[in-house]
């Protein structure tokens, strides 16, 4: 991509692990794009803040662990991390349950911060 | 499918040479992938490997370049975290080659 | 009848459906409806009032891949692939609603 045409992605994370492919199949479009140099923010809502939950341990069902993999996406300079506070509520989860610093707002505040973007990708 | 044969013992890798069960790496290994990859190895090498091999363990992935570069300055020192330096090492691309090394999975993104 | 749920309760209605029509017997949740009996999530007070007429199990190498075992509601009954199989083989008849 040539400079100066930074656009703003967001790519909407809905699925819990595991069940789908979806969250490890964002995850890895995610990574990529990081090569892109593009202002990048990732939003967990719905049973998507599920694939933050701390503690997952995949053995048992002979899947990989991608939990982890959040934790690098500082490294790829991917810090813009949103929770929506209601899909916590209702799954009886709270800021503390996640594996990484994400910033939580309510699903106003999401819905205005997606307005301002170029590109929304959903997953 | 291949199979690689290292001290009596075979062991599986992909159709490009990665190893394919992560679990199967020693240094044994290690030092024969470098031969199928003409990597002759020193400490500086191992070095790099070892830091791969940290790297895929806290977090499940394979680094881009540009992030084990980032990453490998932090860690061991700004003088060897640039891609010349890994470069040097490792020609036909740190991530890459060194990674195969490694025994890790060829990284995300690496196309 | 042995039913299995397979599917998040916030995300289909796959256990509204079953709770609806289940007569008794034993319900299974499996992969991502194991979150509908954890603690605090918004379908827990379904399960919880089920209990009283069908035994709940959950299959917990699914609760643990999530990292929710520590949130099993109390009365749910955790079982590993051979209690699957268990289950499976005590009722005469199962349905996996999808």
């Amino acid at each position: 991509m040539s400079e100066g045409t930074v656009k703003k992605f967001m790519f909407v994370n809905r699925k819990a692990p595991y069940g789908t492919i979806y969250a490890l199949e964002s995850l890895e479009v995610v990574l990529i794009s990081a090569a892109f140099d593009q202002d990048v923010s990732l939003v967990f809502m719905d049973d998507g803040v599920f694939q933050l939950k701390k503690g997952q341990q995949t053995k048992g069902i002979e899947n990989k662990n991608f939990s982890p993999t959040y934790r690098a996406l500082d490294g790829y300079d991917i810090e813009k991390l949103y929770v929506e506070q209601e899909s916590l509520a209702a799954r009886g989860l709270t800021e503390d349950d996640l594996l990484v610093d994400v910033t939580v707002m309510s699903r106003e505040e999401m819905g205005k911060l997606m307005e301002t973007m170029d590109v929304v990708l959903s997953f | 499918m291949g199979t690689i044969e290292v001290n009596g013992k075979s062991y599986e890798t992909d159709e490009e040479g990665y190893l394919v069960n992560l679990g199967d790496w020693n240094e044994e290994v290690g030092a024969y992938l470098a031969t199928t990859e003409s990597v002759e190895m020193t400490d500086q090498h191992w070095e790099v490997i070892n830091f791969l091999r940290d790297y895929y363990n806290e977090f499940q992935i394979a680094p881009a370049v540009r992030v084990l570069t980032k990453a490998i300055g932090k860690k061991l020192g700004p003088e060897k975290g640039t891609s010349q330096y890994l470069y040097d090492l490792f020609p036909y691309g740190p991530a890459k080659q060194a990674c195969k090394i490694a025994g890790l999975p060829k990284p995300t993104g690496c196309v | 009848m042995l039913h299995i749920v397979n599917k998040s309760p916030l995300e289909r209605n796959a256990l509204d459906a079953c709770l609806r029509v289940a007569q008794g017997g034993a319900l299974l949740l499996t992969e991502d409806a194991v979150y509908a009996a954890t603690r605090g999530n918004a379908a827990a007070e379904k399960i919880t009032t089920a209990m009283a007429g069908i035994k709940v199990y959950v299959l917990g190498p699914d609760l643990d891949a999530r990292g929710m075992t520590d949130r099993l509601l109390d009365g749910v009954t955790s079982v590993d692939y051979g209690g699957f199989v268990d289950l499976v083989a005590e009722y005469p008849t199962n349905q996996s609603w999808l």
